[in-house]
């Protein structure tokens, strides 16, 4: 491959953004809300749980699945838009 | 109908559908035998690496642990689950669009060196080995426990199973086998636990009923929970007794081990384009998660039942699945103060109860009174469980071997039929060690789970990151790195867990990191390193460049090339 366009280099620009933020988002529940800051969180409570327990036993795995299918979202939108998606 | 009658047939239906599907799945190629073609469907793939992932110790071992850890456990829920995101964003697509074989294939051609290969096949094989050696032993352990054969012959009825399908159908047939072990693990795990929500609950979701009130009063569960434990001196279970910090990196090192286990990267070789594999991961985790999210709730369903039924019970009148499992060794009661009553309490010295981990999902069916049928399904799901796991990891030794040792290396005018040929009897041997290693169990296969996270984490994962995200790096770099991770890795282990060096205790780890978390630290010392090392010498080649410049386009990802 030759050096790439300048549209490939924005999808990539594009591609590596979402992927900080998405990132950055499964950082915060997990380390964040599951562990820096569960003491915090625990004095609310929802339901039966303590809120930072929730975070680190529950919480953070949904969180982890909806990531992926907003990635995978986005990404496939991402590809049509600059012509890279698989015929 | 008794237990023992349901197990024989359940464990032999299951056998017997494995089996047929190993016959009609035969592999006819080495791109069968490696990445079963590379034609399976999302879908499917989400349910074989769901099952490839989840092993014995997830199936029966981890809601035992979580119970006894409380929340600490959770290192182990948000670590086995996290890296599928890291997987799925960082590193399937574009290992998909690069379309080869095997993980030593990406290092080798990605650093353009044998040397970068073959170290890389050495981790593979550390990894690998380390795992299978845990499920055959939990082959045999089920065995015993729920058919009351032998240990050792139990160990040898799962490696003719395994043997069966894995070298006759290599990636293919673990493929479809994996999906209906996926099935048979996900029900058995299941059922147990929606009787059990529902009796403590009120709640058929397990989910659900982890954060409900008890059934006909005004408690919540945990805490409840929290004041039981409290009560007998153990710390609040919604409390941990680890350091943030230690908590902090053993989820890192474990979320990153995952997503650097070659077993479960090669999954994503398997499907036919780049978005599959994205979504692919997708349904993987949504399939753990499943389990994952189940998992914590039974541990403090157990831990509550287990409690109420033993603490301060006289010692006539425990219930029969306690007296049952007393005779197995699992459960241990020693009456201390002779007061013919049990005390479970945090003090080692006046604790009379002892009870293994495993209790909690082994005795569950029993402890809420369940027909036989559920007794003799979480058998043949930890079987599941255990067999799925073993034959992808054999599947990765034998790749290692036959691909990228023997065809790269050795002989790289193997014909095809050889290389597929290589690739059974590296198999049908990695079976046999296997099995081995399930009769004789060495003392330190606990030990070293913790390493072969740690050294997944600071091999793969940092050589591959920089791999694609980062054009620069070079071999020298990425060697330099991935040998200075990994001895750092060793030689913590060696210290901490084995003693040597100088040896240590708690006290002395660095930072109170734990040895188990430590292959986060090992994975930041492989990326400081690669840097370092990578800017005092010459960038990488143009057309290594090129290589990494395409990856990152999904287009033409074409099926896995033959090369």
């Amino acid at each position: 491959m030759d050096t790439p366009s300048k549209s490939l280099k924005s999808y990539w620009r594009k591609n590596v953004q979402y992927l900080l933020i998405l990132l950055s988002i499964w950082f915060l529940v997990s380390y964040g809300f599951g562990v820096l800051f569960a003491d915090t969180l625990n004095s609310i409570q929802m339901g039966g749980f303590k809120l930072g327990f929730w975070f680190a036993q529950q919480g953070s795995i949904y969180v982890f699945v909806i990531l992926i299918f907003v990635y995978v979202r986005l990404m496939n939108k991402l590809d049509k838009e600059f012509d890279v998606d698989e015929k | 109908m008794d237990v023992q009658t349901w197990t024989y047939i359940l464990v032999g239906i299951t056998f017997a559908l494995y089996i047929g599907i190993a016959i009609w799945s035969r592999a006819g190629s080495t791109k069968d035998f490696y990445v079963a073609g590379g034609g399976v469907s999302p879908l499917a793939n989400g349910m074989a690496t769901a099952a490839d992932w989840m092993s014995a110790a997830s199936f029966i071992s981890m809601a035992g642990l979580i119970s006894f850890m409380g929340y600490d456990g959770a290192v182990y829920l948000m670590g086995w689950t996290g890296g599928y995101v890291l997987l799925a964003l960082l590193l399937a697509p574009y290992l998909r669009k690069f379309g080869k074989f095997t993980v030593p294939d990406f290092i080798g051609d990605r650093y353009y060196s044998n040397m970068a290969r073959t170290v890389a096949v050495i981790c593979a094989l550390f990894v690998s080995f380390t795992y299978v050696a845990g499920q055959m032993r939990g082959v045999g352990v089920v065995f015993s426990r729920f058919l009351e054969v032998d240990i050792n012959l139990g160990v040898v009825i799962g490696m003719a199973i395994v043997f069966f399908y894995a070298v006759l159908g290599g990636m293919k047939g673990i493929t479809y086998t994996q999906v209906a072990q996926y099935c048979v693990l996900i029900f058995a795990f299941m059922v147990p636990a929606f009787f059990i929500s529902i009796q403590l609950t009120g709640h058929i979701l397990p989910q659900i009923g982890f954060g409900s009130t008890l059934a006909g009063t005004d408690t919540f569960l945990l805490d409840k929970l929290d004041g039981l434990n409290q009560e007998l001196g153990f710390a609040a279970y919604t409390d941990g007794s680890k350091s943030v910090f230690d908590v902090f990196c053993i989820t890192a090192a474990l979320m990153v081990g995952t997503a650097g286990l070659p077993h479960v990267i090669v999954r994503f070789f398997t499907v036919p384009r780049v978005k599959d594999a994205r979504i692919s991961a997708g349904y993987a985790l949504v399939f753990i998660a499943i389990l994952y999210t189940t998992a914590p709730a039974i541990s403090a369903f157990a831990r509550t039942n287990m409690i109420e039924s033993v603490s301060e019970v006289s010692i006539n009148d425990l219930p029969t699945w306690v007296t049952n499992w007393q005779s197995t060794g699992l459960i241990t009661i020693e009456d201390k103060n002779n007061d013919g009553r049990v005390q479970y309490v945090a003090d080692a010295e006046q604790n009379e109860f002892v009870a293994d981990r495993d209790i909690m999902v082994l005795a569950n069916p029993e402890i809420a009174n369940l027909p036989n049928w559920v007794i003799a399904l979480v058998a043949a799901g930890g079987l599941a469980a255990a067999l799925s796991t073993a034959a992808g990891l054999l599947l990765v030794i034998s790749t290692s071997i036959a691909h990228d040792l023997v065809k790269k290396q050795i002989k790289p005018d193997i014909s095809e039929s050889g290389e597929l040929w290589a690739a059974r009897g590296a198999a049908a041997v990695a079976v046999l060690i296997a099995g081995y290693f399930g009769i004789n169990p060495p003392d330190f296969v606990a030990a070293v789970v913790a390493l072969a996270f740690g050294l997944a984490a600071a091999s793969f994962f940092p050589a591959i990151i920089m791999g694609i995200f980062y054009k620069r790096m070079n071999k020298e770099g990425a060697i330099t790195g991935m040998v200075v991770g990994l001895l750092t890795m060793i030689f913590y282990i060696l210290k901490f867990k084995f003693g040597f060096l100088g040896g240590g205790t708690a006290e002395d780890w660095w930072l109170g990191i734990s040895p188990e978390g430590f292959g986060f630290i090992a994975m930041l010392v492989n990326f400081t390193v690669s840097l370092v090392v990578c800017h005092l010498t010459s960038p990488p080649p143009a057309d290594v460049q090129d290589l990494v410049e395409d990856i990152r386009y999904p287009r033409g990802a074409g099926q896995a090339v033959a090369h």
